[in-house]
């Protein structure tokens, strides 16, 4: 057993619960950053894998670190500040409510990862649970909050989810692979900042529901 | 009677002399964070002799219940004292699953409590009693997790047990667990015994007390029989709190006992920095604290199954 992997993951659980239940829009950013860093951090934790390089591991750990856990939530955090959205995060569903939905989602991620047969390389139990409750999360988040920016932040938290399955499992289809994902993140939140900030200068606001009423 | 009894009935002693004392720690530790000299250390125990030697007066359109609500708040509490392992001696009262009536004696005080200020037919006592069950029906949730987690890790349903297991100190997982669980007791601890997050215990304005507003009706020896249940609830809460967090025997009994109350008169001055540090939270926000700390027992209990898997 990998203890201080299963320490990340379960902070990776509680970070979740800390998601759904914050108000506040630097709040969430700040938690995604964490997460970012912990999801750079992880490599180190688990056992050195014969078929791959050191450097490599090194490589995407930075990128992890630098991009994910710095780049992206420093982005986030100065287009809330360039498009002066309220901090507050106007949910379809309340707090409380999103708590119990994402306890239920974990519970459920719990039973699915219960499923699935033994890890081939004896990673972590928790690795599976963490993963999908992290993808859950970050689609529950896409779902239910309003603003374009907190949409964005669903997604990296989605993506996170994505990446701790990958790390957790040992799957090293290599670099080319996560250097294709954080690529992927990486121009996603650009052009989403980007989008955030025009929608804001043409409509004054950035409740995408109001672009659902648009017609062509 | 063998040196451990004797150890045991010592931290019950303590516990029934020295559960007022923590109150006033806890007052003492406000005063002097804000700069005032506050009351006196022993103010608790002066209180309450001076209620006990008051007459009483009980309002004529109770039909009896309110009599009832005091002593059985007090009964229940001093009985739950008597299934907790002092200074990780087993109680000599511990039965398996006595950790249930643990938690269901507190419960059963405050349903004595509630029917009695339901008893005067005050709305403000109506109020009180609406929320304090309301509030204690959230925290339910986290203490059973919390006891839950107690369990799975002790394999055992004995609260004695439950709290005296020795951690696998070695186990990194298995101790940011406990250490997250025991967190989640303390949050139950401060909405138990209505501390500062959840409710102000020196607020003047019935709209927004709590456990303060359902015990208006009541003076003289009950309110007594009140101050003197809560303050050993306190003490029971903070020594259940703190028993989680030692690992197993270590070092002489007597520096167990003396450890034991230091640690939870150490509490009452974390208690009074909390109160010092933060304003009490919104009634709308504490069911989603709550909730979420149900959630963060579940994780730690979630983190040992899935570790204690691999233990011997």
């Amino acid at each position: 057993m990998n203890e201080s992997l299963n320490l990340i993951l379960g902070a990776f659980l509680i970070l979740n619960l800390l998601l759904a239940s914050s108000s506040r829009l630097l709040h969430c950013i700040k938690l995604v950053a964490v997460q970012g860093i912990l999801l750079g951090l992880m490599p180190l934790t688990l056992p050195h894998s014969p078929d791959s390089s050191a450097w490599e591991y090194l490589l995407v750990m930075c990128l992890n670190l630098v991009i994910k856990g710095v780049l992206l939530p420093v982005l986030l955090a100065y287009t809330m500040r360039k498009t002066d959205v309220r901090r507050e995060l106007e949910p379809l569903v309340g707090y409380s409510a999103s708590l119990v939905i994402i306890l239920v989602l974990t519970g459920i991620a719990f039973w699915l990862g219960s499923l699935l047969p033994p890890e081939p390389h004896g990673a972590s139990a928790l690795v599976v649970p963490a993963a999908l409750s992290t993808i859950c999360t970050g689609l529950f988040l896409i779902i239910t909050r309003r603003k374009a920016i907190t949409q964005a932040i669903g997604f990296l938290v989605f993506e996170n989810g994505v990446s701790i399955f990958g790390t957790g499992m040992m799957i090293h289809n290599g670099l080319l692979v996560e250097l294709g994902l954080l690529l992927d993140v990486f121009a996603l939140v650009f052009i989403m900042g980007i989008a955030v900030f025009n929608i804001n200068r043409s409509f004054q606001h950035i409740d995408t529901h109001s672009l659902n009423a648009l017609g062509d | 009677m063998n040196n451990n009894l004797c150890l045991w009935w010592t931290g019950l002693i303590a516990a029934f002399l020295l559960a007022p004392l923590l109150k006033g720690i806890i007052n003492k530790t406000k005063a002097i964070i804000v700069g005032r000299r506050g009351p006196k250390l022993l103010q608790p125990y002066y209180n309450i002799i001076k209620l006990l030697r008051k007459g009483c007066v009980r309002t004529t359109t109770s039909c009896g219940l309110l009599a009832w609500g005091p002593p059985v708040t007090l009964a229940t509490a001093m009985i739950a004292l008597l299934f907790l392992p002092y200074a990780n001696q087993i109680s000599p009262f511990a039965f398996t699953g006595d950790a249930f009536l643990f938690a269901y004696l507190l419960g059963l005080g405050r349903f004595a409590l509630v029917l009695g200020a339901m008893d005067t037919g005050s709305s403000f006592e109506g109020m009180g009693s609406s929320r304090e069950v309301q509030f204690a029906a959230l925290a339910e949730g986290p203490l059973f997790a919390v006891l839950g987690f107690l369990a799975i890790s002790s394999r055992s349903l004995n609260l004695s047990s439950m709290l005296t297991c020795p951690l696998p100190a070695q186990v990194p997982t298995v101790v940011a667990a406990v250490i997250l669980a025991a967190g989640i007791a303390f949050v139950v601890l401060l909405v138990e015994n209505c501390r500062v997050p959840f409710d102000d215990p020196e607020t003047h304005l019935e709209l927004t007390m709590i456990h303060e507003a359902m015990v208006l009706d009541y003076s003289g020896p009950d309110l007594g029989y009140i101050l003197y249940g809560s303050c050993l609830k306190l003490w029971l809460m903070a020594a259940f709190v703190w028993l989680m967090l030692i690992p197993g025997d270590f070092g002489s009994p007597g520096l167990m006992m003396v450890l034991h109350i230091l640690g939870i008169l150490l509490s009452g001055v974390i208690i009074g920095i909390i109160e010092s540090v933060t304003a009490r939270f919104r009634f709308l926000k504490l069911p989603q604290f709550l909730l979420g700390s149900l959630g963060a027992a579940l994780i730690a209990l979630a983190l040992t199954i899935l570790t204690g898997r691999n233990l011997p």
